[in-house]
């Protein structure tokens, strides 16, 4: 059975897409930028981030482009000054709930959290930062997690649990009390299932997973393979 | 053949309860402090006083006035004895056939009683809930058999449909129609779920039905599983309901022994087994989506919706899910018809409601009305208005996703319209009166406290959003707020009303905003003066 093609506008443009793909694939396909966080591609869709959140005509309510398929007849708006607004307070948000000091992060020129900050014309936050003392898991002979720079967007999880099948990450806790944990909550150096891939490290959009012995400029992640190594594990099959 | 099983039941049993001329009903719910001491008590009285063949005591559900509980109800004369000791056991007992006890007894004519409607709760109080005949003898399980023998389900789709039963968990969505969906859904399996994970601080309506009349909600759930096509069913209650969890185990069983669940219920062809699992208290867990991920064994956390649970629930399947409220509302629509239900309430609220009323009224417990009745004679007259010397100040409805009414605004008709048009929500049907004395400032940084510790932590805004506000109330609290304190707290309660992932952190604000369009004078009143701050600088 085929897959029908819709068409559909964006920003007022007329595009059209498969009826299985996503608002934000068709979106991005046409040019259209749509921050997001928690997406990845080649993982699969939670919408939690909340930054990909677009208007469709006809519906008060907001939509996150990441895990809405696409429509005949839809009419998306992707950037709006309501909808900037919300990212913005999305971030300052992010930015508010741990520590996010760019300056001495490892990851400072590569970190999708400042690019996205700075793309929105972010310098200051207005809501206080909730700064909980958090530890530093530096327990691993290879990667590091810092807590502090978490922002919960849980690829980590995903990659470890979608790609990699060894589900050594995972949450627990819940609220603003969530963190990040291998196995069940033992330091990530004494973890039995960790394959030591580095996976997690590479789809981190943050400085919150990084590699040891690695200056600040060599610290740049490479996630664009995943959908890679997804397509020729496909293939073997 | 199955029909005379059941018949010979009702008739033995009914020859077992005329045997008696005295039967002595005691409330054994978790709620009424003691009852198992003074039904202990009242058996031993019975004993020390000869009267076994005359005098039955009977453990039944909540009778609803807990305030003046635990009650003793004492057929066929209709006595209600209220705040009963074990101590009055020997002399309830003695009076019986004689004049009632004058200090022990409740007014027969008192509003909280007369000025209910009930359905749902018709039988609470009058039966024991763990008794299967009980149930019998009251009418119970003639819905599912008329229905299994006259009707299809298309019949049954259309009834619901007719009366215009709207969901009872909250959101109000038109039960007829989440039926019908799942009906036409494509797959199979097909699930049914029922949501007892009730966790609004208040709120007893689900623990109560549950432990009052367990067979009544499975018969629900039995023809719902008729009507849509479900094979399947599971109640998804919350551990901290030890009492319900063990009656609905019990109920369970014995209508899995009598083929009232299980294979070829009464001689039909429908199949339909019921399972419960038991969830470990996560507010979260009550929306649907994440409900279904924890009874799959995973982590509680919600998801976006669509594809709706109707198209892809449990493990992919069409899954039908309703609170426990709106299964029980099935068995009397079915036996009534749906013009019954439709010609109760208003045009767009069908039926009755119950709500669990609490707070400073003088009456407080378990209440049903039907829908439209206004919240002064809820709390006028079936509260018994204010406890002495205070004055009204507002009722919150819908828990910690609903709103504050103010006294001025209390002509307000209980509907799903009026009440979302104040900015708060019918909700499951809490029901909390305040009066002058509190503040609320107080009550709204409670209510933001619960879903600080409830939110799942999954999306932004709820995770970090209901801790920003939070803090902020905080800041109200300890009178050092600012207007740009004030200015934030609407933004962020803006924020997470529209891009919250689930309900818990959309509605997470209602009490805040409701709050600051009826009572922002309160708010005002707690942020620092310029003067005040002179005063705190060194």
């Amino acid at each position: 059975m085929t897959t029908p093609i819709l068409t559909l506008t964006i920003d007022g443009k007329e595009v059209s897409g498969l009826a299985t793909e996503t608002i934000l694939q068709v979106a991005r396909e046409n040019g259209f930028s749509i921050p997001t966080l928690c997406w990845l591609e080649g993982l699969t869709s939670v919408g939690s981030c909340r930054l990909c959140m677009v208007e469709l005509r006809g519906s008060t309510a907001l939509h996150p482009a990441c895990i809405t398929l696409i429509q005949e007849g839809m009419t998306v708006t992707t950037s709006s000054e309501r909808l900037l607004r919300y990212r913005r307070a999305i971030i300052e948000l992010l930015f508010s709930e741990r520590n996010h000091a760019c300056a001495v992060c490892v990851v400072n020129g590569h970190c999708e959290l400042q690019s996205l900050a700075q793309q929105l014309g972010l310098d200051h936050i207005s809501f206080p930062g909730l700064y909980p003392a958090l530890p530093v898991d530096a327990s691993h002979s290879r990667f590091v997690m810092d807590h502090n720079r978490c922002i919960l967007c849980t690829r980590c999880v995903r990659v470890c649990s979608e790609i990699e099948g060894a589900h050594t990450w995972d949450v627990k806790d819940r609220g603003i009390r969530s963190r990040i944990v291998a196995d069940l909550d033992t330091p990530w150096g004494d973890s039995t299932t960790c394959t030591g891939c580095g996976k997690c490290v590479h789809v981190c959009p943050t400085g919150a997973l990084f590699e040891k012995g690695k200056s600040v400029a060599e610290m740049f992640k490479k996630p664009p393979a995943l959908p890679y190594l997804k397509a020729t594990r496909a293939q073997e099959v | 053949m199955h029909r005379e099983k059941i018949d010979r039941i009702i008739t033995e049993h009914r020859q077992f309860l005329d045997q008696f001329n005295h039967h002595v009903f005691v409330c054994s719910g978790l709620g009424c402090p003691r009852n198992d001491e003074i039904r202990r008590a009242l058996e031993r009285a019975v004993q020390t006083q000869h009267l076994q063949d005359a005098v039955l005591i009977r453990k039944v559900g909540c009778m609803g006035l807990c305030s003046a509980g635990p009650l003793v109800l004492i057929q066929p004369q209709e006595l209600m004895y209220q705040g009963v000791q074990p101590e009055d056991a020997e002399e309830i007992i003695a009076s019986l056939g004689k004049s009632p006890i004058q200090r022990l007894l409740l007014p027969a004519d008192l509003a909280f009683f007369t000025r209910q409607h009930k359905n749902v709760l018709r039988l609470s109080g009058r039966i024991d809930p763990e008794s299967l005949p009980d149930y019998l003898v009251a009418g119970g399980y003639q819905a599912l058999l008329k229905t299994l023998a006259t009707l299809q389900p298309p019949d049954i789709l259309r009834s619901i449909q007719d009366s215009g039963l709207r969901g009872r968990g909250g959101a109000g969505y038109p039960t007829g129609l989440k039926w019908a969906t799942v009906a036409k859904a494509q797959g199979s399996p097909k699930y049914l779920i029922c949501n007892a994970d009730e966790g609004d601080p208040g709120a007893f309506m689900d623990r109560s039905l549950l432990e009052s009349t367990p067979h009544a909600i499975l018969e629900g759930m039995i023809m719902a599983a008729y009507a849509v096509g479900a094979s399947q069913g599971f109640i998804y209650i919350r551990a901290e309901y030890p009492l319900a969890v063990q009656r609905l185990k019990r109920v369970i069983r014995d209508a899995e022994q009598n083929n009232l669940l299980g294979h070829s219920i009464c001689g039909s062809n429908l199949n339909f087994h019921i399972q419960i699992r038991l969830g470990a208290g996560a507010f979260v867990c009550g929306e649907e989506t994440a409900l279904i991920r924890s009874i799959e064994g995973k982590r509680g956390l919600p998801r976006p919706r669509p594809p709706y649970p109707a198209e892809k629930g449990l493990w992919g399947c069409p899954t039908l899910i309703n609170n426990v409220e709106t299964y029980a509302n099935i068995p009397p629509l079915i036996t009534h018809g749906p013009e019954w239900c439709a010609n109760l309430g208003t045009d767009k609220s069908r039926g009755t409601k119950v709500f669990a009323l609490t707070g400073r009224v003088r009456h407080t417990g378990l209440i049903e009305v039907p829908m439209g009745m206004r919240l002064r004679e809820i709390v006028d007259d079936i509260g018994g208005g204010l406890t002495e010397g205070h004055t009204l100040k507002a009722v919150q409805t819908g828990g910690p996703s609903g709103g504050c009414i103010p006294a001025a605004l209390l002509d307000t008709p209980v509907s799903y319209e009026s009440l979302n048009e104040l900015g708060s929500i019918m909700g499951s049907g809490g029901m909390i009166v305040i009066d002058e004395t509190s503040s609320m400032v107080d009550i709204v940084t409670y209510f933001m406290a619960f879903c600080r510790d409830e939110s799942c932590g999954k999306c932004t805004p709820c995770r970090v959003g209901t801790a920003q506000i939070h803090n902020l109330l905080i800041k109200f609290q300890n009178h050092r707020a600012t207007m740009a304190d004030l200015e934030m707290l609407e933004w962020l309660c803006d924020l997470l009303k529209n891009t919250s992932l689930c309900g818990l952190g959309q509605s997470a604000p209602n009490p805040v905003l409701s709050a600051l369009r009826f009572f922002r004078r309160e708010f005002l009143d707690c942020i620092a003066t310029e003067q005040a701050h002179e005063e705190v600088k060194p």
